[in-house]
């Protein structure tokens, strides 16, 4: 084989506290597409980033076609052909593409020949995009496409994408995959994190697997099974979540014609939300985020109320605000960990009350007890899992999976009737994720009826008993989940579907 | 290389350690100040801060006077703190000062020549009164129309300013004042006046009240739920939500609270230390309070503590400028060199500072 354009030797970067890469080397050649593999943690993303030069490792040295590679900063890095697409886009939701664009690049060229120029390489790759359409109206596979477009302009010979998928439809993933392909094909290295295993043995040549910041393996991903990947990944043998299905009970929860104006410029509006869930379903929701999922919590769990919409065992509970409901037994665990679901800076005793004060009675007179408060924060700490000194520690302190346990666990023990959660196993590592997927069909097998919105199409496959789809505001008509193909499911979230007949 | 590197979890000694820091900080530059004006830093700083409570000749009179400061400040901090720490920024203090002034002083001459028991608490609920209206104004404002309420309570100090001028030399001026502005002296009829209730303290029913508002505020946002929710409005608007928290309800609640008490330290100071309305009855005490709070770090208890340094400040301020001739600006900056320092030194509470071997970026 041929000299490898970047070659990685025992790069090692620390933080205090935790070894976040050790020794990691591999070499990716051109023409290549490189799979990085991991849990969330275990070290993927500082290594892009030291490779896109905004961390410097400890030791270790790269190469770039045969010559020392030290990027001191990520210009530094695109200068010698680097790019990178991050998860989370760096665009202005005000501005147009072309603006967007001109922003990150080093000389930006006039606003008419930037505009002709992404318009020939959008072309190119079958990545159709409108120069002069602003941001915040576009979709967020269209959002995505600007940062690819951003990247193809600068002709980079290594190409990085963070989990580019986490937010597109399966159509939309079918047209990124052709992209990839077609720039491999002219030579461009492509690294490409995710955890999504299918898509890496489609798609990549070779898939480096990273566990607890050390490199486990390198191996050729379509010749390996999804489950020995996920096994390296994950380093133990996988609990699949079980669940035993009985017949459905009464409908609980009925949602009838739910139509909210967006609450921001940048907001989705609901349009005719219309379902009902029984005692002992799960029904799931999927849907590319920023469909209106935020919105449709937000009237479920009271923080938004509406007009004779929802209702809750045939009386009406659409003007209730969030405490009323909980006291009801309509429960909600919304997306946002931090400064939504739970306060920063507030201490986990702090945070049980925020959601649990009614349900667990913690008021005598409006007054606290902080005594039940802590005794309850402690109870989900066990119950779940949730690794932290004590229930007196702040939220923040917290990593994400751990805080998310927390989120959930506090709803699911308080044994709601109704439950409405939205991603819950968002950045949690596979583990934590199958316990927390456990609790909540433990739950509704004990009769509650639960909603769980997701981006995760794989989640809502494995627990949810029907399935809809958010796209626009609008839910798609409500199937089993038996007997879907993924084909039916990629149509009915891009909002193709036999319009409105979603009281079936 | 100096670096900055965010904790993990705020530091619990930097929280009580950078006052004092600041403080310190404030009395090096501030002596370098003095220097620079001719006076002798070492003199200046001890006449500011040792010669008002232990000084033989001039403690007699100004340790009263510690108290007799500090209860408005006090009063009036707490109001506040209860907005800024959910995140409602009421810089009016001194309008709804202003006004409760007026109304209770109004409610007191209103009675004039008449003398009962009843007439100082119906003034005292004039005041409170008064004050709240004032401050529910930018709160009306601000939940139907979105406007902001620092602007709208800050101009509304002026509005107060140009009403006490005009109630000085007209409403409420004195008629046997032979022509001049100004009220009666509330301090001089028994009815109406503020009086000590110990004498020879500068305790006087303010000072009181003063006290018990810490003690309430230390229980409301420690014990009670509506604490709790000012708390989680200001850390997290959305978790606010969430939890079930209206912030309309908020906004009224910690405006009200704040104009109620400024409007009650207004009314016992023109009753009491200051005796009568006059055209610069207010001396920014509505004002200098925002710093009492932020120094107290927005605690009841430091703000008791704050209220009582900020007084000492203004009474040793003023010996200095007696004894020293430090003009009055000069003890101004002093004072706002405090908020200053405070605010610059906070940043050790979330930050560390890391001295890293120059490697050049």
């Amino acid at each position: 084989m041929s000299d490898p354009l970047l070659r990685l030797s025992g790069l090692t970067k620390a933080y205090p506290g935790v070894v976040a890469n050790s020794d990691v080397s591999f070499d990716i050649h051109a023409g290549e597409v490189h799979a990085l593999l991991g849990e969330n943690g275990a070290g993927k993303s500082t290594l892009v980033k030291m490779i896109y030069g905004l961390v410097k490792p400890d030791t270790g040295r790269m190469t770039l076609n045969s010559a020392p590679f030290a990027p001191s900063a990520p210009s530094a890095a695109r200068l010698s052909g680097v790019a990178m697409v991050f998860q989370h886009f760096s665009l202005f939701d005000a501005l147009n593409v072309a603006e967007n664009i001109a922003l990150g690049m080093e000389n930006a060229p006039k606003q008419r020949d930037l505009a002709a120029k992404i318009k020939e390489v959008s072309n190119q790759y079958g990545l159709p995009l409108d120069p002069y359409m602003r941001v915040g109206d576009l979709s967020a596979g269209e959002r995505q496409r600007v940062e690819i477009i951003r990247c193809l302009l600068q002709n980079p010979k290594l190409l990085i994408m963070d989990e580019p998928t986490s937010v597109l439809t399966p159509q939309e993933v079918e047209i990124l995959f052709k992209t990839l392909r077609q720039l491999k094909a002219e030579g461009t290295a492509i690294l490409y994190i995710s955890h999504k295993l299918e898509e890496i043995r489609s798609l990549c040549d070779t898939a480096t697997i990273l566990r607890l910041g050390q490199k486990v393996a390198t191996c050729t991903p379509a010749d390996t099974s999804a489950k020995e990947l996920a096994e390296m990944m994950v380093g133990e043998t996988l609990h699949v979540p079980e669940r035993a299905t009985g017949a459905f009970g009464d409908v609980i929860l009925d949602v009838k014609d739910l139509s909210l104006r967006a609450p921001t410029e940048f907001g989705t509006a609901l349009k005719n939300v219309t379902f009902k869930v029984r005692a002992r379903e799960i029904l799931g929701i999927g849907g590319v985020a920023g469909n209106g999922q935020d919105e449709l919590l937000g009237a479920l769990s009271g923080e938004v109320s509406s007009n004779n919409t929802v209702s809750l065992r045939g009386s009406d509970i659409s003007k209730l605000g969030p405490q009323q409901r909980r006291a009801l037994g309509v429960l909600a665990a919304p997306e946002e960990r931090l400064g939504h679901a739970a306060v920063p800076d507030m201490s986990l005793s702090e945070n049980a009350l925020l959601s649990a004060a009614v349900r667990k009675d913690m008021m005598r007179f409006g007054f606290v007890n902080w005594g039940k408060a802590k005794l309850y924060a402690e109870h989900v700490i066990n119950e779940f899992d949730v690794r932290t000194p004590g229930a007196g520690n702040a939220a923040r302190s917290l990593s994400g999976g751990n805080l998310q346990k927390f989120v959930i666990g506090r709803e699911v023990l308080q044994y709601p009737d109704v439950l409405i959660v939205n991603q819950p196993t968002w950045g949690v590592d596979a583990s934590a994720a199958a316990a927390i997927r456990q609790s909540l069909m433990d739950l509704a097998e004990k009769g509650a009826a639960l909603v769980v919105i997701s981006q995760d199409l794989d989640e809502l496959m494995e627990i949810s008993d029907h399935f809809a789809a958010l796209n626009e505001g609008r839910l798609s008509s409500i199937r089993p989940v038996q007997g879907l193909n993924v084909e039916e499911i990629g149509l009915m979230m891009g909002g193709v579907h036999d319009s409105m007949e979603g009281a079936a | 290389m100096i670096r900055l590197e965010k904790r993990a979890q705020p530091s619990q000694f930097w929280t009580f350690a950078t006052p004092f820091l600041a403080v310190v900080l404030t009395m090096i530059v501030g002596g370098i100040m003095f220097a620079a004006l001719g006076s002798d830093p070492f003199e200046a700083i001890r006449t500011i801060f040792w010669d008002p409570l232990f000084s033989e000749q001039f403690a007699a009179y100004s340790r009263p006077q510690l108290l007799v400061k500090a209860g408005p400040l006090i009063l009036i901090a707490i109001g506040l703190s209860m907005g800024f720490k959910a995140g409602i920024w009421n810089i009016g203090a001194e309008g709804q000062y202003i006004i409760g002034a007026i109304c209770g002083a109004g409610m007191g001459l209103a009675f004039y020549p008449i003398e009962s028991v009843l007439i100082f608490p119906l003034m005292i609920l004039a005041g409170a009164l008064g004050g709240w209206a004032w401050a529910i104004i930018p709160a009306v404002l601000k939940t139907r129309f979105g406007t902001n309420e620092i602007l709208v309570s800050l101009m509304l100090v002026y509005v107060a300013e140009a009403l006490l001028a005009s109630v000085a030399s007209g409403l409420l001026k004195n008629p046997d004042g032979m022509g001049f502005p100004g009220s009666r002296n509330l301090a001089q009829i028994p009815s109406t006046a503020n009086l000590e209730i110990i004498q020879g303290t500068g305790m006087h029913y303010g000072v009181l009240t003063a006290f018990i508002a810490v003690v309430f505020a230390y229980v409301l946002l420690s014990r009670h739920m509506l604490g709790f929710q000012i708390r989680l409005t200001g850390e997290a608007p959305r978790a606010a939500r969430f939890a079930g928290v209206n912030p309309t309800r908020i906004v009224f609640l910690c405006l009200g609270l704040a104009g109620t008490l400024a409007g009650m330290a207004g009314m016992y100071e023109v009753s009491g230390p200051a005796g009568q309305i006059t055209i610069d009855f207010n001396s920014g005490y509505g004002f200098t309070a925002i710093i009492v709070a932020f120094l107290g770090r927005l605690h009841p208890i430091g703000i008791l503590f704050a209220g009582l340094l900020m007084a000492l400040t203004y009474i040793g301020g003023e010996l200095a400028s007696l004894m020293l001739g430090i003009p009055s600006a000069a003890i101004q900056l002093f004072q706002g060199m405090l908020l200053f320092f405070l605010l610059a030194t906070d940043v050790f509470i979330s930050f560390r500072i890391r001295l890293t071997s120059g490697e050049a970026a």
